[in-house]
C-alpha cells in the first residue's frame, strides 16, 4: 500500500530527469525478491510443465532416466484417448452444474432475498453459509463422504426412516460432487452479490416501481443490468476455481467409478501419478488450460463487462 | 514512508532468498555427532506391520556393529499405488533418496530402467549367503544388463482361503477343493442361497487396490487358461485373447450376480485391510482369492490377531478354468532391498541389506509376515516350516505358480487391466468392450508390432 503510493507521488512529481531516473531504478529495488521469487516458482513450472508435454517424460521406466522429445505424440494421443474426451464433457458439466448454476445462481438468491432483512437474520445466513466456504476443501470432500458413504449419515437417516438407501457416490458420482461443490463454493457468490446489491442505487428501483414494475420485472430490467460487471466477475472467477477442483473429487470418489468422475484434474493427476505418465499428464493441464480460456473468452464476449 | 517500506521489502526479500538457499542447499546427509545416517525407505500401511518391525530390530542390529551410525527409518504409510509413486519421486532427486530402499518385484524392471537403483554385483560376489539364494529367486531383481539390483525378502503364492463353518452350513463339504471356475461359482451360489448375509467370494478387481487387483485378482484367473499375459516364445504381449475375455467374463458373472463383495466397497483403496482385518475374522465372508501373507495378519505380532485363524479357515488351491493343464495354478512376485542410485552411502546400504537379510533375519521375517522363504538353507529349517500351518500348504504351489512378465512395461499393462476389471465389474463395459481398450491401451504401452493375438 504504501509502495503504491509512493509510486502514485513519484509519478506525479516533476523533478529533474537523472534525478527521475536513479529515482525509479532504486524505486523497482525492492521488487526485485518478489520478481524473482515470481519467475522461480511460478513461471519456472509453468515453462517446465510446457516443455515436458512434448516429451515422454515420466516416474519410472525409459522416459525417468532419459526422456524423449516426442513431438506432438502426447497431443496426438490425446485427442484420440476416449477417457479424455469423457473427461473434458465431464469437466463442462461439473463448471456448468456447480458454479454457473449451482454456486452462482444460489449465491444470487441468497443475497436477494437477504436484502433489506434485519441485521440478525442477515448476520445468521451468511455466517452459515460462508462457514461452508472457510473449511478447508479437503475437511469438506470428507464430510460430504462420510455423508453419502455406504455407511453414511444420510443412510442412516433413511435407515431410521424406513426408507431405502442410497448411494450416489457410486452409482451418480457427478452428481454428488457438483452438490459437494455447490454446497462449498456458494458463499463467495453470495458475498460478491451482497456487495453489487448494495451499490444499486434505490432511487433507481423506486422510480421502476413507481412505473409499475413487478418484482421480477424490476429484477431482469434494473437490478441485473446494473450489476453486470459483477456477474461478469463473479462468473470467471468461479469457474477459473471450479475448473481445477481436484481435492473434493479426489476424496470423494478418486475419480471412480472407472472414468465415471474423473474429470481433467483428476485424470491428469491419475495419468502423472498413478500411470506414472509426466509428460501425457502436462499435456492433459495444457487442455485444462485452453478450456479455461475459452470460458473466459465467452463470458467476456458475450456479457461485456465494460459496456 | 518509503525508506520504511523499502527496510520491510528488503528484510523480507532478503529472508525469502535466504530461506531458498537453504532450501535448496540442504543436504540429506550429515546427522548426529558427525557420524553418517542411513535411510531406509519402506511401507507400513493398515494391516501390513511387519516389515516396519523387522527394520526396527534390523537397525538396532546394525547401530551396535557400527558406532557413530545412525539408521533413520522411513515408514511410508500410504496404500500401493501411492507408494510407488512417492519412492519414485523420491529416488528422482539426490537431495530426498533414501539409501535402502524396499522395492517390489511388480516395479522393479521399471526403476532399473529409470536408472533408480545401484547394481550389487560387486557386494553380493563377496557375500558367502548370496549361494544360498536359488536361481529363480536372483532372477527377481535382475536387469536387462544381467546386473543385480536387488535382494529378494521372500516370495509369496496366492490360493482360495475359505471359512469352513460357512461352507458346511452351505451344504459343501470341506476340505474344499474346487476342480474348475464353475465349482468356486456354483459353491458361492450355494452359500448366497443358504444365508444372504454372508459374502460369498472375494476377487479383487478395479484401480484402487492397483497390483493387488492385478495379481491376487485377474492373474490368478488368466493364467489358470490357455493364454498369458506375454509370450515368451514369440517374445510378444497377448491380446486379444480368449482367456484375457473368459477371466473378465468370471468377474463379470460373480459380481453381477452378487456374489462378491459390493463393487463400491470393493473399490475402496483399503479393500485389503477390510478383508484381512474385518471380514474374514467377523465370518462375513466365505471365500477370498489372497496371498500367502494374509495370515500374518492374524498372528499375536499381527494387525489384527486372532487366535482360532487356522482352525476356522480352510486353503484350497486356485483351480485352472476347467481343470485342465497342472489343474491347479498360482503367481508369484515378492518384494527386495535395494540400493539406491543417487545414496551417498552404498557401501553401507549394502551391509545394511546384507545383514537385514541373513539367515537368522530372513527366517524371523519370513515367518512374521507370511513370506515363503527364498533362501535354502531357511526353506530346509524345521522351524520355518513348522512356523505357520499354511507354510507348507503355500509353500507346495511353488511347482504350479506363474511369474509376471519381468518387463519395464509391466507396471503400465497392470493399470490398463485394472481399468479393465473396474469397467466391468461396475458395468460400465462387457468383457469384449473392456479387451477390446486394453488392447489399444496396450499397443500404445509396448508398440503395435510387439503384441499378438492369443487363443480365439
Amino acid at each position: 500500500m504504501a509502495i503504491g503510493e509512493d509510486l502514485a507521488g513519484a509519478v506525479g512529481r516533476v523533478t529533474a530527469p537523472r534525478r527521475a531516473r536513479a529515482a525509479r531504478a532504486t524505486r523497482h529495488l525492492p521488487l526485485a525478491p518478489a520478481l524473482i521469487m515470481l519467475f522461480l516458482f511460478f513461471l519456472g513450472p509453468v515453462l517446465w510443465s510446457v516443455y515436458s508435454s512434448f516429451t515422454n517424460a515420466a516416474l519410472t521406466g525409459d522416459g525417468a532416466q532419459n526422456p524423449q522429445w516426442v513431438g506432438l505424440e502426447n497431443f496426438r494421443r490425446l485427442f484420440s484417448d476416449p477417457n479424455v474426451t469423457n473427461g473434458i464433457w465431464l469437466t463442462v458439466v461439473f463448471v456448468l452444474g456447480s458454479a454457473v448454476i449451482g454456486q452462482n445462481l444460489l449465491g444470487l438468491g441468497i443475497a436477494l432475498l437477504m436484502r433489506g432483512r434485519n441485521r440478525w437474520l442477515r448476520g445468521t445466513v451468511g455466517a452459515i453459509v460462508v462457514s461452508a466456504w472457510v473449511l478447508p476443501e479437503v475437511v469438506s470432500a470428507f464430510i460430504w463422504y462420510a455423508f453419502l458413504g455406504q455407511d453414511g449419515t444420510l443412510n442412516q437417516v433413511t435407515k431410521a426412516l424406513g426408507i431405502g438407501s442410497q448411494d450416489w457416490l457410486y452409482s451418480s458420482p457427478m452428481l454428488a460432487v457438483i452438490i459437494a461443490n455447490t454446497w462449498r463454493g456458494t458463499a463467495f457468490s453470495m458475498l460478491v452479490y451482497n456487495a453489487a446489491l448494495d451499490d444499486v442505487p434505490t432511487d433507481v428501483q423506486e422510480a421502476a416501481e413507481l412505473d409499475g414494475a413487478t418484482g421480477w420485472r424490476r429484477l431482469w430490467s434494473v437490478v441485473l443490468p446494473l450489476i453486470r460487471p459483477s456477474i461478469v466477475t463473479n462468473l470467471m472467477l468461479i469457474t477459473l476455481q471450479t475448473l481445477s477442483v481436484f481435492t473434493l473429487i479426489y476424496v470423494m470418489t478418486a475419480g471412480g467409478p472407472g472414468f465415471a468422475s474423473s474429470t481433467l484434474p483428476v485424470l491428469m493427476y491419475q495419468q502423472a501419478f498413478k500411470f506414472s505418465e509426466v509428460g501425457y499428464g502436462t499435456a492433459i493441464s495444457l487442455l485444462l488450460l485452453a478450456i479455461g480460456a475459452v470460458f473466459s473468452f465467452v463470458y467476456v464476449r458475450v456479457l461485456k463487462p465494460e459496456a | 514512508m518509503l525508506s520504511k517500506s523499502l527496510r520491510i521489502a528488503c528484510a523480507g526479500g532478503a529472508a525469502a532468498l535466504a530461506l531458498t538457499a537453504t532450501a535448496c542447499s540442504s543436504s540429506s546427509s550429515g546427522g548426529g555427532s558427525g557420524g553418517k545416517t542411513l535411510k531406509v525407505a519402506y511401507q507400513r500401511f493398515g494391516n501390513e506391520i511387519h516389515v516396519d518391525a523387522h527394520m526396527q530390530k534390523v537397525k538396532a542390529q546394525f547401530e551396535a556393529a557400527h558406532p557413530g551410525i545412525t539408521v533413520k527409518l522411513d515408514p511410508i504409510n500410504v496404500s500401493e499405488n501411492d507408494y510407488y509413486t512417492k519412492i519414485d519421486l523420491m529416488m528422482g532427486s539426490s537431495s530426498t533418496a533414501p539409501d535402502v530402499v524396499y522395492e517390489d518385484t511388480f516395479l522393479i524392471n521399471s526403476d532399473i530402467q529409470a536408472g533408480y537403483l545401484t547394481p550389487l554385483d560387486s557386494y553380493l560376489s563377496t557375500w558367502a549367503d548370496w549361494s544360498q539364494f536359488p536361481d529363480t529367486a536372483k532372477a527377481a531383481a535382475r536387469g536387462l544388463d544381467g546386473k543385480t539390483y536387488g535382494v529378494p525378502m521372500g516370495t509369496d503364492t496366492r490360493a482360495l482361503y475359505y471359512n469352513k463353518d460357512l461352507l458346511t452350513k452351505a451344504g459343501i463339504q470341506v476340505p474344499w477343493q474346487p476342480k474348475s471356475w464353475a465349482d468356486v461359482l456354483t459353491a458361492a451360489k450355494a452359500i448366497k442361497a443358504n444365508d444372504p448375509g454372508v459374502i460369498p467370494l472375494n476377487v479383487y478387481s478395479g484401480k484402487p487396490d492397483g497390483e493387488g487387483s492385478t495379481m491376487q485378482g485377474f492373474e490368478m484367473l488368466l493364467y489358470g487358461t490357455q493364454d498369458t499375459l506375454y509370450d515368451g516364445s514369440s517374445k510378444k504381449w497377448v491380446a486379444p485373447s480368449k482367456g484375457f475375455s473368459d477371466s473378465l467374463q468370471f468377474l463379470k458373472d460373480a459380481y453381477s450376480g452378487g456374489l462378491t463383495v459390493p463393487p463400491q466397497q470393493e473399490l475402496d483403496p483399503n479393500i485389503g485391510n477390510v478383508v484381512g482385518g474385518q471380514l474374514l475374522p467377523q465370518s462375513k465372508l466365505a471365500i477370498d482369492l489372497d496371498g500367502s501373507w494374509v495370515t500374518s495378519t492374524w498372528t499375536a505380532t499381527g494387525a489384527k490377531p486372532w487366535p482360532d485363524w487356522s482352525t476356522a479357515l480352510g486353503e484350497a488351491a486356485m483351480p485352472t478354468q476347467d481343470g485342465g493343464g497342472k489343474g491347479t495354478t498360482s503367481m508369484s512376485g515378492g518384494w527386495t532391498l535395494s540400493v539406491t542410485a543417487k545414496s551417498k552411502n552404498k557401501d553401507l546400504a549394502a551391509q545394511f541389506i546384507e545383514l537385514a537379510l541373513n539367515k537368522d533375519n530372513s527366517a524371523s521375517y519370513d515367518d512374521a509376515d507370511g513370506q515363503i522363504a527364498v533362501r535354502n538353507d531357511v526353506a530346509s529349517d524345521p522351524a520355518y516350516q513348522n512356523s505357520n500351518p499354511t507354510t507348507s500348504f503355500f509353500t507346495g504351489l511353488v511347482p504350479v505358480t506363474n511369474y509376471r512378465p519381468a518387463y519395464a512395461e509391466y507396471p503400465k499393462v497392470s493399470d490398463a487391466i485394472q481399468v479393465a476389471t473396474e469397467a466391468v465389474i461396475t458395468g460400465q463395459a462387457s468383457p469384449a468392450d473392456a479387451m477390446k481398450t486394453y488392447t489399444e491401451t496396450l499397443k500404445g504401452i509396448v508398440g503395435s508390432g510387439n503384441v499378438a493375438a492369443g487363443s480365439s
